[in-house]
């Protein structure tokens, strides 16, 4: 039996942007501003998102603490930072128009930290050559979602909150719909639409531990993935280097690295300071060796390297679990983050406030005296659904995508405070290429009935079941499983997750959920069970088909960086019969002149004109 | 490990009552992880809101013991074995389901806070401010929209006048806004006439339960009450303005 389409609730929009986290908002004010009637879908109340987690900034080369900064170098460190495994133009776009829109959500009231003459403060990072962190405390991401969000809702953006959008719908081709349900009555809701931009954030929930909240499941980049989509870079997820381990119940919330570029020290069980012995080649040239001459870069000498411990969060990440294996661990299994004996506790308590609150309340640790436990956690995925870098479109015509849930702009790993400069980028181009798009539509787009009723039946389905699968306990599993999809990866262990997964798939078809439709966490837990799995499906496949060892991605039995890897990326997208392909794709050569600034001398760019 | 008992609020806009489970509680845990234990183990269709569990993003407000709290930052180890444990939705807000409230009325607020509007930058297209000047602001922008503010506020909790107060929140939205540097905008009679700055009395209530200790009464309501005062109640600043009124209608003080 067919569902009669004008018994579901209908909303009609210009765009649809799934996600109200930085990159959705952005997208979404960029939108409306542009004329479009725009509709905007989160799945947890405005403002909740995970964009309020980050902590340290948003990189952007405003030059306001080292004048020798400019967008040229930045692009730089970011192709450096992501092993050139970056899209050359995303990476240039990011560079180029960060600092604008910084300085534009100052218009829109953010309240930055100053410099002593009264502009925005930049903060040290991992990667960055200079200071280029505007940033507010440790509450960057906070102060930039509620920006965004207070000046959005007063845009003409029709906010639709706590409401799941299931699958995209589409007419000949063309975006022209999503389908969804509202989370607190559980009924089905329809949004006919000209374009979609998705703007839903990574997956982190696959894993066991993670910084992310339970929203990240990978809903946008598995619904884009079954509307045709190609995904990119699906194998490099990051493992942010510093998460809480002790104890248990708050394993994997984040420790800003805000803490390490306020010159905070990682020491191993024998107080050594160990990133010294871990600085790769290709960073020596421009890293501390000493903690002399790392001191001296805290003290502000300009001539002095940065210290070891704000390189790359792969290097870091890595540095950390080597340590542990040699036995010179935590006293939990990880290593110590040391700011009490390098600040004073009013500047830490000024700087780092969050980071106080966050030991003292949930780990009864005081960070202005005594030393943290860290250890790796999962934190962000640098693949995603591939994009034009210039207009954001998909391979699917009216289907857009920016913010975390895309891929291609980090490369093989994410520079810390990039992600929210490129929330911002991307987002603002995301609305502009979706009104691109929408204005040269001329024919009205129709929604097929069979598509909704296929969607509805799939949704109830747990509902409506006898008993079966415990959607709680299958979310276990998978972690389980990723076990072997983590920071370090074999042949081996990714063929049996791949295995796994295959033998997985059919209990998700008997997943049951007690209850109601009605705000039912059950459910709702049930149906992310298909995107996660299909995500973990994607890292698994390319991260076994990658043969070496580059940034984020790191094999066993294949060390190091294999020159013939970094033309590669791997892309993702899913058969006509439903099976997933992965296959190696060769980069193209890059424009000249961005060859040019990456491979060159920083003695080259720091004369460059500053923008 | 030890067992703990909880009662907890389950049922609708309609109807519910309290329901005990007895679950075991490991070191370190939260009341969150608690109510995750029990929703994986005996209640999978317990509705609860959470994102973040780091007390930074203000979903899992609710009432544990009767006290507003967040669910992520109330440590097990406030209570003891023999405890009962009770957790109820904010009582200040319409239930939908479980530990959930409607709290869409705040974002109604919200939107009746005329926006920041920003003077001039400098001739560079900057803006300047000083780092002293943006500290009582910032103090404000801390804020996670947790609610506990407007859930224990007593206008709006006990007299359920949402319809003259906007409570705590959108007073030190207000006041975030109306102490901006480089904001230009004139809130003040909707501070007194649409906001209700006149109905808050003061009891620090709104204060104590903020997660993110903001001196919200002290550093946010007082001083709107006394810019309201100065506007509306000060005798040499109303007569100066009945003067200068007879030849401009819009001054801004």
């Amino acid at each position: 039996m067919n569902v009669d389409i004008s018994e579901i609730q209908t909303f009609d929009h210009d765009v649809v942007v799934i996600g109200a986290g930085g990159a959705g908002l952005r997208a979404a004010i960029e939108c409306s501003d542009q004329g479009l009637n725009t509709g905007m879908i989160c799945k947890s109340l405005l403002g909740k998102a995970h964009t309020v987690m980050a902590e340290g900034g948003a990189a952007a080369s405003l030059g306001h603490t080292d004048e020798r900064d400019n967008w040229k170098v930045h692009f730089r460190d970011t192709m450096r930072g992501g092993k050139f495994l970056n899209q050359w133009r995303m990476a240039e776009l990011h560079a180029q128009h960060a600092a604008d829109r910084v300085r534009e959500l100052e218009e829109w009231g953010a309240v930055f930290d100053r410099t002593s003459d009264g502009y925005i403060n930049q903060r040290p990072f991992g990667g960055h050559r200079y200071p280029r962190l505007a940033h507010t405390g440790d509450r960057t991401g906070l102060e930039i979602i509620r920006t965004l969000q207070d000046y959005g809702i007063h845009q003409g953006i029709h906010v639709h909150q706590e409401c799941t959008a299931l699958k995209l719908l589409k007419d000949s081709g063309k975006i022209s719909g999503v389908f969804g349900y509202w989370r607190d009555t559980g009924r089905f809701v329809l949004f006919r639409t000209k374009a979609v931009i998705m703007a839903t954030g990574g997956a982190g929930k696959i894993w066991r531990v993670t910084s992310n909240s339970w929203e990240y499941t990978g809903d946008g980049i598995e619904m884009a993935y079954s509307a045709g989509a190609e995904l990119i870079d699906m194998e490099f997820a990051q493992f942010h280097p510093t998460g809480m381990i002790w104890p248990l119940s708050v394993r994997g919330i984040l420790v800003t690295e805000g803490v390490r570029g306020e010159g905070g020290v990682l020491l191993n069980s024998e107080n050594e300071r160990f990133m010294f012995n871990y600085t790769p080649d290709r960073f020596k040239e421009e890293t501390a060796d000493s903690p002399e001459e790392a001191q001296r870069w805290l003290d502000g000498d300009a001539s002095a390297r940065r210290p070891p411990e704000l390189l790359t969060r792969d290097v870091v990440a890595k540095s950390i679990m080597k340590e542990v294996e040699a036995g010179r661990g935590s006293a939990h299994g990880g290593a110590y983050l040391d700011i009490a004996s390098r600040r004073d506790g009013e500047y830490i308590k000024r700087k780092l406030p969050s980071m106080y609150h966050q030991f003292k309340e949930l780990a009864e640790v005081d960070i202005t005296k005594e030393r943290m436990e860290v250890g790796p956690t999962l934190h962000y995925m640098m693949g995603g659904i591939a994009v034009d870098g210039d207009t954001q479109m998909t391979a699917v015509p009216g289907l857009f995508a920016c913010g975390e849930c895309t891929g291609g702009m980090h490369g093989a790993n994410r520079l810390g405070g990039n992600s929210l400069s490129d929330l911002l980028v991307f987002g603002w181009l995301a609305g502009k290429g979706a009104k691109d798009y929408v204005s040269q539509l001329f024919r009205p787009l129709q929604i097929d009935p069979d598509h909704i009723e296929e969607a509805r039946r799939e949704a109830v389905g747990p509902l409506n079941q006898e008993g079966g699968e415990n959607p709680y306990l299958l979310h276990e599993e998978l972690q389980n499983i990723m076990n072997d999809v983590n920071i370090v990866r074999t042949a081996d262990g990714l063929k049996r997750a791949i295995e796994s997964l295959e033998e997985l798939k059919p209990k998700l078809a008997n997943i049951y959920a007690a209850g109601s439709s009605q705000y039912n966490p059950g459910w709702n837990q049930a149906l992310s069970m298909r995107p996660m799995v299909m995500v973990a499906e994607a890292v698994a496949r390319a991260a076994l088909i990658r043969e070496e060892s580059r940034g984020a991605h790191t094999r066993l039995d294949f060390e190091g960086e294999r020159e013939e890897w970094g033309n590669i990326n791997i892309m993702i997208c899913q058969n006509t019969d439903g099976s997933m392909d992965a296959r190696k794709v060769g980069r193209n050569s890059p424009p000249d002149h961005l060859a040019k600034i990456a491979y060159s001398n920083l003695e080259d760019l720091e004369g460059g004109v500053h923008v | 490990m030890s067992k703990y008992t909880f009662q907890i609020w389950r049922g609708n806009s309609s109807s519910g009552e309290f329901v005990e489970y007895k679950t075991e509680v490991d070191d370190g845990m939260v009341v969150l992880d608690v109510l995750h234990r029990i929703q994986a183990q005996q209640a999978g269709d317990m509705a609860l809101r959470w994102n973040c569990k780091a007390g930074k993003c203000g979903s899992c407000g609710m009432e544990v013991n009767g006290k507003p709290q967040l669910a992520c930052m109330t440590r097990m180890n406030t209570y003891l074995e023999q405890d009962v444990i009770t957790v109820q939705p904010l009582k200040t807000f319409p239930v939908i389901k479980d530990l959930v409230c409607d709290v869409s009325w705040n974002y109604d607020q919200n939107l009746n806070i005329k926006p920041f509007k920003p003077g001039l930058s400098d001739s560079d297209g900057r803006y300047r401010m000083s780092q002293e000047d943006v500290d009582r602001v910032q103090e404000f922008r801390k804020c996670i929209e947790c609610y506990l503010c407007q859930d224990v506020c007593h206008v709006l909790r006990d007299h359920n006048r949402k319809d003259v107060f906007v409570g705590p929140r959108f007073m030190i939205r207000a006041a975030g806004l109306d102490m901006h540097p480089l904001d230009v905008e004139d809130r003040i009679p909707d501070i007194r006439d649409e906001f209700g700055s006149g109905y808050c009395n003061i009891t620090r209530c709104c204060t104590d339960v903020c997660p993110e200790n903001i001196t919200i009464t002290d550093n946010a309501i007082i001083p709107l009450k006394e810019r309201v005062a100065d506007r509306y109640y000060d005798p040499i600043i109303w007569l100066s303005n009945k003067v200068s009124g007879l030849f401009q209608n819009d001054s801004k003080i």
